[in-house]
């Protein structure tokens, strides 16, 4: 088993004749993984790939029962696109596309709450594998390999960096899930890691977070009431400088969390084990 | 983009908000003019970082003598790592209290938060930490924004009802510099209240997306030009890298942000100075290698420089030859460690060695080569 996709997932591709949406469809194809067709406005009724595409995602959802599907269209596009799948009924939302303004991410994360079926992953992220059956984004699906490692990630090549150290050591992943690096985003840690303790096939998680934002201390606090997982947690950036904060609105609200240490600390707390460095997770998982 | 408070105060300005008569003076000619025109004024250091006060960048003149004197250690003087290019001379306010009005993301939220607060001015942060009870907030809808019976609310609970009808007022003033200008933090601390009743922008800090700079230009061409900073960060802005100064010594490349923080901790650790972030993006396409090697290299101080390049689906002995012609067409002389893990992996790495440069086993190992050859200096 798996969380959020498997091989039964049925995708579309939103931008599927761009460039990037075309590359990644082929390598999403050659894993096995089931696209069955793709969204251009005005492109309606041609195929690309060897898969239909639609003028809307609606007219794709109707025509291939579509579940879910992965946004490949520029940013300008991308917070319509997205509302455009949760309106059309689609239950996982993958936007790879980065630079989505801010203001836009928090209309979309409104609107979001008209469709609590739907669940966003990213934007700005490297997207979800289920290694050897399916995936939707850019992850290589060359580093990975199937197993009982649930892998989340908010940077995208550290998630690289970390599974395929993983699958050298012959410890394969249930499910590597990119939840993205932007500020107002999708599916957060703990969604996911609320996902990994009731699949079956996962057994042990690693978290990979950065500083910034107090998500990982909420996933902490939720790991600390009590879990059969067992989880080893990584933070990048603990050497960064502070920003060169402007205004006191963003300290006001956001107190002392954020840092690194307070991070680390939060997951000492809740009985996680916190590595080093990204080279160590694989002798803590042992 | 930070606007400086003279370019918030103009944006505020225009969707109508009450600002202080001011100047904006280059050199203290100008300072002592503007004195002579307003009467007695704030020489305000124009720099976007908070902490102008505390930093001696604001001074009281009343006369044209002493804003000449304020303007001439004003100008020039360097605040949190920023030269101060300009002053803005501002008519002095008769405060009668001082309000703390501020929008911005809250991240956790996923949403808008806008804050209020009886007891702005300088010491806002602590009185947040302190009683934080004291700071009414809302959350409007950002569709439709702030209502008018939220915004009595916030108004009554931030024991400020007496002014409930002008703040209300200003607030959705304010309000429209979300969808306007696509503002990440708008903020006046103080909103100060005259002798006379007026509700006045005494500071504004205004930040707006760079994710959405390709439908604001009219604010980039009005003010990009004025905003001064470290030269490094605008060489790299030009070539359309994400960079970062930081004040050590030893060059960081990197293919994503994750990866490229990761890589700093990794110098840190080894014993080395970071002296930048540097994230190229996916791909470590050769132009894009050359470009930021080229605004490290800028920067004297820099003694080594340690690429770290994770290839998902690129391909390593692609990724090493483009790092070779930057280099060389750089004629870059310090040394250069590169990490290269992806496709061909040991073909990019042999290649290196061939070219000497020296290849990383892992990035762990990249790290304390290169902060071992620079202390040595040598190739």
């Amino acid at each position: 088993m798996s969380i959020l996709i498997d091989s039964s997932t049925r995708v579309i591709v939103q931008g599927i004749t761009g460039r990037e949406g075309s590359f990644h469809t082929e390598q999403m194809k050659s894993l096995g993984t089931k696209v069955v067709g793709g969204v251009s406005p005005g492109k309606g009724g041609t195929t690309h790939l060897g898969v239909p595409v639609f003028n809307t995602v609606a007219d794709a959802v109707k025509a291939t029962g579509a579940n879910a599907s992965g946004i490949f269209v520029p940013a300008p596009f991308a917070a319509d696109a997205i509302m455009e799948a949760a309106a059309a009924g689609i239950t996982l939302i993958v936007c790879i596309t980065e630079g989505i303004p801010i203001q836009e991410m928090i209309r979309v994360k409104d609107f979001l709450r008209g469709y609590p079926q739907a669940r966003l992953l990213g934007a700005n992220c490297p997207g979800l594998i289920t290694p050897g059956e399916a995936k939707i984004g850019i992850i290589p699906q060359r580093i990975t390999k199937p197993g009982s490692i649930g892998l989340v990630s908010r940077s995208g090549t550290l998630t690289y960096e970390v599974a395929s150290a993983l699958s050298a050591a012959g410890m394969g992943q249930s499910t590597i899930v990119g939840i993205g690096g932007d500020p107002v985003l999708g599916l957060t840690f703990r969604d996911v890691i609320e996902m990994f303790e009731k699949d079956p096939a996962t057994t042990q998680v690693v978290l990979i977070g950065e500083i910034g934002g107090s998500d990982e201390e909420r996933a902490a606090e939720l790991l600390a009431r009590g879990t059969r997982l067992k989880a080893v947690a990584f933070i990048s950036g603990r050497t960064a400088p502070e920003g060169k904060r402007m205004g006191h609105a963003g300290a006001i609200i956001s107190g002392n969390r954020g840092t690194a240490k307070s991070k680390e600390e939060a997951f000492r707390k809740a009985g996680v084990t916190v590595a080093e460095t990204t080279d160590d997770i694989v002798g803590l998982l042992r | 983009m930070k606007l400086l408070e003279y370019q918030a105060k103009e944006v505020l300005a225009s969707l109508g908000i009450a600002i202080p008569p001011g100047e904006v003076a280059r050199n203290a000619d100008e300072a002592a003019a503007a004195c002579a025109r307003l009467g007695p004024v704030a020489v305000k250091a124009q720099v976007p970082v908070g902490g102008r006060g505390k930093a001696g960048g604001i001074k009281l003149a009343r006369t044209p003598d002493e804003a000449r004197k304020a303007a001439e250690q004003i100008i020039g003087m360097d605040i949190k790592g920023l030269r101060v290019p300009l002053v803005y001379c501002e008519a002095a306010l008769e405060i009668e209290r001082e309000i703390y009005l501020g929008f911005t993301v809250d991240r956790d939220a996923r949403a808008n938060i806008l804050m209020l607060s009886a007891r702005g001015g300088m010491d806002i942060e602590q009185v947040a930490e302190e009683s934080p009870g004291s700071i009414a907030r809302l959350y409007p809808n950002p569709w439709r924004g702030p209502l008018d019976f939220e915004l009595t609310q916030l108004v009554f609970d931030a024991g400020l009802g007496d002014l409930a009808r002008p703040l209300a007022a200003l607030i959705k003033k304010l309000y429209r510099a979300i969808p306007d200008y696509d503002a990440l933090t708008a903020e006046i601390n103080p909103l100060v209240v005259t002798k006379t009743g007026d509700v006045i922008a005494g500071d504004a800090k205004l930040e707006s997306d760079d994710n959405a700079a390709w439908r604001h230009k009219d604010l980039e061409q009005k003010y990009g030009a004025f905003i001064e900073g470290d030269p490094y960060e605008i060489e790299a802005k030009k070539r359309g890298l994400t960079y970062v100064s930081l004040d050590g010594d030893i060059g960081i490349i990197g293919n994503g942000a994750g990866l490229c923080m990761g890589t700093l901790d990794l110098v840190q650790r080894a014993g080395g100075r970071p002296a930048n972030f540097c994230d190229i993006g996916g791909g470590a396409k050769a132009e894009v290698v050359e470009n930021a090697l080229a605004v490290i290299l800028m920067n004297p101080k820099v003694k080594g420089v340690v690429i770290n390049v994770f290839g998902g689906i690129t391909r390593g002995d692609e990724v090493a030859r483009g790092i070779i012609t930057a280099r060389d067409n750089l004629k870059m002389k310090l040394p250069l460690v590169v990490r290269l893990s992806g496709t061909n992996e040991e073909e990019g790495r042999d290649i290196l060695k061939r070219n000497g440069i020296e290849p990383g086993v892992n990035a762990w190992a990249a790290a304390q080569k290169i902060v071992e050859l620079s202390r040595v200096g040598i190739r």
